[in-house]
């Protein structure tokens, strides 16, 4: 418990903790050769319990779906130095196997044992997006997989380093099996720099205040962000709210997917409850069980946004993921699509939670990233591959609407600016505008999602989409409309045509001069659009936001007096 | 006509230096800022030391009067002329949010959706034509905008970095009807690749236009009116100054005017000191800014966001702002942990003890409990006395009653919990930028900074400090010392294998006689004149470029024309002190060319600062109790101003001055250099 620690030393070492975490971060940052890790910082580093791999403290910087998914990834290790009995000081596992680790097999996991006064006194771990690990396709996000063999090569958990001295064995099978050698051996050296600069960090931090007292402060900090977390679930009702949801389909058989939660209060205790949710499927959208139980904590996080990121918030949330479902999928399932997945999660555990706490939660964003990869050959025989994630709107909320084209809610990544993109390859935006009555309406709505259409510039080009929400619109809460639905068109004779499966179709063959039309859905609304200000429904139709005729339809009385 | 006078104009204060040219002397004077006119603050503080404006040959301005018309959305309505199919690029941004977590917060840009319109144009991003542009559309979208209300425009076309010949068609097109000059291109701008963040940078200039020249417009009549007739100068983000025509034309550039002026004074006072290596601390009323200088050069950024969305693209001095000021406020929240900041008391209504309506304790608060600084004598003269009373009760109300603690261990909570959060911001502005903080001094400004000297060196263990003799008034020193400096991009996007290297000649010519031109317009003497020429370039496929210095030639005023080989050398040599290595192979591409044209004012040489006379004996004032971490110590107090080069004061010990309270804790010692700069160690150094 609590009772030894001063505190102004728990409220210090808090502090100096974080800093560890956050100067992690940014070792990698810097030395990362990769621009996924060095300017979309795919990345995360932590301090992890040495007996529970529990989250103890994790960087600012890194991505949302690490907070959460990193302990799972230090559990395993924990598990494989018990089975083998052979843990020592100076020891760093590797590995990307993500039935183990959770989200997917590019993302390149570090572990490392923290000794001091010769036990075992937590561990330090590091995960980043390498740019290439082998498999199928270069940069390993493959549409058509049915297997993880075909994602990408998959490395269990084993030891890079053993009592300090680096395996050259294990670094030269890793170097063979990708297509970018040169900058996987960038990120690799990046990640142990970082482990080296957090071992070092601890130890000064160690050698000052000693083990105890930091132990005590780690428990501490733990026990609070439980208490935190108590306080919050106890100021909800008790009681039970569903929500259901749907994937479009799986990439391959064209049917729709539920994804379903109960979200139950107890008390002071949370049950997420993921029952009647699909089963395992062909196509590469299932996750791993510790994705999905990570996926809960990056909601929950969302919902209650300065509550500290350490497992202690989670103590009092039990998440129920059902076997055979597509969220607890087993190896070697596939699971690249896993992004379309877990936004799906988040918008379930909003819907559900808005029921209980209509202030605190916001409508759905738009909920799929809309992978595009434009590939062909230059006029000189030089090959090009053009891949982006598009945005979209987020949700509206009790504070105010949604914000126009955001990014995703499990990420922090910017788009390129479209003329890095028109410089690089081969295509010329038509457009990249906002995209008008897309936002689904409420007392606030949502924010606007985007239109971009490309046209290629080169004779001819290979093209896949891989997104959602094509089907089923995001969902508005506290009576809020849902946002439009993601449409995509491709040029080809005889016009504008649209893939079967809606949002995903591989192999679309564009020549000189067709065009990708890809419009992405707006935000759900946040309450009922009957009570949206007159003066906002007159603001958005003003900026063309909206057009009349939907703002008339949207929000009845409020919207009748808005003129173009 | 040789006096130099630097104004800068915080938050709080506004602070003049005045130097004499012919004798070398200086002085300073801190008065009142004026709101919201800031004008009146600024003539006001010119004229404190009761010379006349005549004899000034020299005035130079730090000015905050930009950023807070960003930040307070105060600027002119704005139209926007774009690209068919682009109009919400400014409002798109680059797909970001505000915060990582909790999904709130939206955006709205300076130009509302219904006043930016398109025009059929295209340039693809090779620079060739491919739609030319439509003017009567353009005239059209005039005639609209017009109609709106609006009085400034600008025109913002994809691609017009590789080519702006659409861009200046419809500029030219529209300044034939466009009743004032505030009508920019966004390649006139900044002619680099990135539209976003050119659009932007364009699209707030237009917004500051007429804010900005207004402001400067009274200043200058002002100024004349007061028999000022020499040359008045304007700080730029980057750390030099420009013109006040310059200034008027591209007001972006002023975006973060006032602490850059700080940072380059530090530079100087920490050279001419002997340290190369020094990280600033400037404790304002509401933040800590920490910048990093690295073998006597300021780390410069590329682009800064004034505040959500709002990107603004042009060099500023880079500086990182944590929200821990002297007006931070100290609370414990839910969970029983005491956090400072980021809610702040600013200066109005301010720290608890200043009676002025606050009653939540701040930073300030905890040091006037603690006897660290002088109740009777606050700094600025504003007030006359601190209610260290009332400061006691709240720090006993939000912290010491919650945490059990008695007032002063309250107190001392508050410091370190605020130190640890300094600490942690300098030692993360270093390992980002690859340095180990322990090799460098550190460099404490503003009011407050001196205060936490001690704590810094403890806790990121820093060797040593280096407090300036007038820490206060930095920023208004480093008007006087700031070079003029223009900073040109041109995007290039080609890769060294197929460099026009004739090309690249021409335009940087272009961009040094452009340059030239200023300097010589200017009725400053400048001791040299210097160019710094720079290429972004990386490895095909990187989107990360780096900054490769070019060493460049110049006779009779033309610049040689450089080699494939020399910049591809370059580049390995800057790529591999980046990254430590080299990618075997990799076809290299030059992104942008960079081009800096300085004219070097002549600098003044700081022993002019230091202390003629004095002794340690005869500045010593008084004592006063002051709590150090455990126990309340019998303090001495020297005035800080009368200690003579030389002198060596052991801690426990006050250093008081007007502008600043320079603490000495117990185990430190405070030396007086030779230019009257106060250097801190520890004892058994």
């Amino acid at each position: 418990m609590t009772g030894a620690l001063d505190p102004i030393t728990l409220a210090v070492l808090a502090g100096r903790m974080e800093q560890i975490a956050d100067e992690m971060d940014a070792t990698l940052f810097r030395a990362a050769f990769n621009p996924i890790i060095a300017e979309a910082h795919d990345a995360s580093h932590g301090l992890y319990h040495a007996v529970t791999g529990d989250t103890l403290v994790q960087g600012k910087s890194g991505l949302p779906i690490f907070v959460g998914v990193m302990s799972f990834a230090v559990k395993a290790i924990i598990d494989k130095a018990a089975a083998d009995g052979d843990l020592a000081d100076g020891d760093i596992y590797i590995f990307n196997d993500a039935h183990l680790g959770g989200t997917h097999l590019s993302d390149m996991r570090l572990v490392r044992p923290y000794f001091w006064d010769g036990a075992l006194f937590c561990y330090l771990a590091s995960v980043g997006h390498w740019h290439d690990v082998g498999g199928a396709v270069p940069g390993n996000y493959n549409p058509g997989a049915t297997e993880a063999f075909q994602e990408a090569f998959v490395l269990p958990p084993v030891k890079l380093a053993k009592r300090g001295v680096l395996q050259q064995d294990i670094v030269d099978i890793l170097m063979r099996n990708t297509r970018l050698p040169a900058s996987a051996m960038g990120d690799l050296n990046g990640q142990l720099s970082a482990l080296d600069l957090g071992a070092k960090r601890l130890d000064t931090l160690l050698e000052e205040y000693g083990g105890a007292t930091v132990t005590a402060a780690l428990n501490a900090l733990s026990d609070r962000a439980e208490a935190l977390m108590r306080a919050e679930l106890s100021a909800l009702p008790d009681g039970r709210w569903d929500a259901r949801d749907h994937l479009d389909n799986d990439g391959i058989k064209d049917q729709a997917l539920p994804i379903q939660v109960a979200f139950e209060v107890r008390g002071d205790r949370l049950i997420l409850d993921f029952e009647g949710t699909a089963g395992v499927t062909a196509g590469p959208v299932n996750i791993a069980r510790p994705t999905a139980v990570a996926t809960a904590y990056v909601a929950i996080k969302h919902i209650f946004p300065d509550l500290p990121a350490n497992a202690g918030v989670m103590r009092p949330i039990e998440v129920r993921v059902p076997e055979g479902s597509l969220l607890a999928a087993d190896f070697p399932a596939p699971v690249g699509g896993y992004t379309e997945t877990i936004l799906r999660m988040i918008d379930v555990i909003f819907a559900a939670a808005a029921q209980a706490a209509p202030d605190r939660v916001v409508a759905n964003a738009y909920g799929t990233i809309n992978a595009l990869s434009i590939a062909g050959k230059r006029s000189d025989g030089r090959p090009w591959v053009m891949f982006s994630f598009f945005g979209g709107g987020h949700g509206g909320s009790a504070d105010g609407d949604g914000l126009n084209h955001g990014n995703a809610p499990i990420s922090t990544a910017t788009i390129p600016p479209l003329e890095i993109l028109e410089a690089a390859y081969p295509v010329m935006f038509r457009q990249w505008a906002l995209r008008p009555d897309s936002a689904g309406a409420g007392t606030h709505r949502g924010g606007l999602g985007a239109v971009y259409e490309i046209e290629l510039l080169e004779e001819e080009a290979d093209a896949f989409l891989f997104g959602e929400r094509g089907r089923f619109p995001p969902q508005g809460v506290v009576g809020g409309a849902p946002g439009a639905l993601n449409v995509f068109h491709y040029e080809a004779e005889g016009g504008w045509q649209a893939p079967p499966l809606s949002s995903k179709m591989l192999g679309i063959k564009l020549s000189r001069g067709a065009a990708l039309r890809l419009e992405t859905p707006g935000g759900g609304g946040h309450g009922r659009a009957g009570d949206r200000d007159p003066a906002a429904v007159a603001r958005d139709v003003a900026r063309g936001d909206q057009t009349p005729a939907a703002a008339t339809a949207a929000n009845g009385a409020a919207g009748q007096g808005a003129k173009g | 006509m040789s006096r130099v006078r630097g104004v800068d104009v915080g938050g709080t204060f506004t602070d003049v230096f005045v130097l004499d040219e012919a004798t070398g002397k200086a002085s300073v004077a801190k008065v009142p800022t004026s709101r919201p006119d800031q004008s009146r603050g600024f003539l006001a503080g010119i004229g404190a030391d009761g010379a006349d404006l005549a004899e000034a040959s020299v005035i130079v301005h730090g000015t905050t009067a930009g950023t807070n018309a960003l930040l307070e959305r105060k600027g002119a309505r704005v139209g926007i002329i774009t690209t068919m199919g682009l109009r919400d690029v400014l409002e798109m941004r680059r797909r970001d949010r505000p915060r990582t977590w909790g999904l709130r917060g939206d955006f709205d840009p300076v130009v509302p959706r219904h006043l930016r319109l398109e025009v059929a144009e295209r340039t693809l991003a090779d620079g060739s034509i491919r739609t030319p542009v439509d003017l009567d559309a353009v005239r059209a979208a005039a005639a609209t905008l017009l109609d709106a209300g609006c009085q400034a425009v600008a025109v913002l076309f994809a691609n017009a970095y590789a080519n702006p010949a659409n861009e200046a068609a419809a500029l030219a097109a529209l300044r034939a009807v466009w009743p004032n000059d505030h009508v920019r291109g966004s390649a006139e701008i900044l002619p680099e690749i990135r539209e976003c963040e050119r659009f932007s940078t364009t699209a707030l200039n237009a917004f500051l236009q007429p804010e900005v020249s207004g402001y400067i417009d009274r200043l200058a009549g002002a100024l004349s009116a007061g028999g000022f007739g020499g040359e008045f100068l304007i700080v730029q983000s980057n750390g030099g100054v420009m013109s006040t025509e310059s200034a008027c034309r591209l007001p972006v550039r002023t975006a973060l005017s006032g602490p850059a002026a700080g940072v380059i004074a530090a530079g100087h006072i920490a050279q001419s000191a002997g340290f190369e290596n020094v990280i600033t601390g400037d404790m304002g009323g509401t933040s800590f800014d920490v910048a990093l200088i690295a073998g006597g050069q300021s780390m410069l950024s590329p682009q800064t966001a004034i505040d959500f969305g709002m990107v603004v693209r042009t060099p500023m001095i880079e500086i990182t702002t944590i929200g821990a000021g002297g007006g931070s406020i100290a609370w414990v929240d839910k969970g029983g942990l005491l956090n400072i900041g980021p809610e702040s008391a600013g200066s109005m209504p301010g720290p608890v003890a200043y009676g002025l309506g606050n009653t939540r304790p701040t930073v300030t608060d905890a040091n006037a409990v603690l006897g660290r600084i002088d109740p009777d004598r606050p700094i600025g003269g504003a007030l006359a006395r601190l209610d260290v009373a009332a400061a006691a009760a709240a720090i006993d109300a939000h912290v010491g009653q919650p945490l059990a603690l008695s007032t002063t261990a309250a107190a001392e909570a508050i410091l370190r919990v605020a130190n640890a959060r300094m600490a942690g911001a300098i030692r993360l502005v270093s390992v980002e930028r690859g340095f180990d903080p322990k090799r460098f001094a550190f460099m404490p400004f503003g009011g407050g900074g001196a205060l936490h000297t001690g704590a810094m060196l403890k806790e990121v263990g820093i060797g040593r400090a280096i407090i300036p003799r007038y820490p206060g008034v930095t920023s208004a020193m480093g008007c006087v010392i700031a070079d003029m400096r223009q900073d040109f991009v041109q995007t290039i996007n080609a890769l060294t294998k197929a460099l026009d290297t004739a090309r690249l000649r021409v335009l940087l010519q272009r961009q040094v006689d452009a340059g030239f031109a200023l300097l010589d317009a200017a009725l400053s003497r400048f001791e040299r004149r210097d160019i710094v020429v720079a290429l972004d370039m990386a490895y095909v496929g990187q989107t990360h470029t780096v900054a490769v210095p070019l060493n460049v030639t110049l006779q009779a005023g033309r610049i040689a024309e450089p080699t494939v080989a020399e910049i591809e050398a370059a580049f390995d040599t800057a790529y591999r002190a980046t990254y430590g290595r080299l990618l075997a192979g990799g076809a290299r591409r030059v992104m942008n060319l960079r081009c800096a044209v300085i004219g070097r004012r002549p600098k003044f040489d700081l022993k002019s600062l230091a202390p003629m006379d004095g002794s340690v004996a005869g500045a010593r004032v008084g004592t006063r109790r002051v709590h150090f971490s455990d126990a309340w110590h019998e303090t001495a107090i020297y005035d800080r101003l009368r200690l003579p080069v030389g002198a060596e004061i052991a801690g426990p010990a006050i250093l008081a001055q007007p502008d600043t309270t320079v603490l000495i804790e117990p185990g430190l010692t405070g030396r007086v250099d030779a230019f009257g700069n106060t250097i801190l160690e520890p004892r058994e150094a």
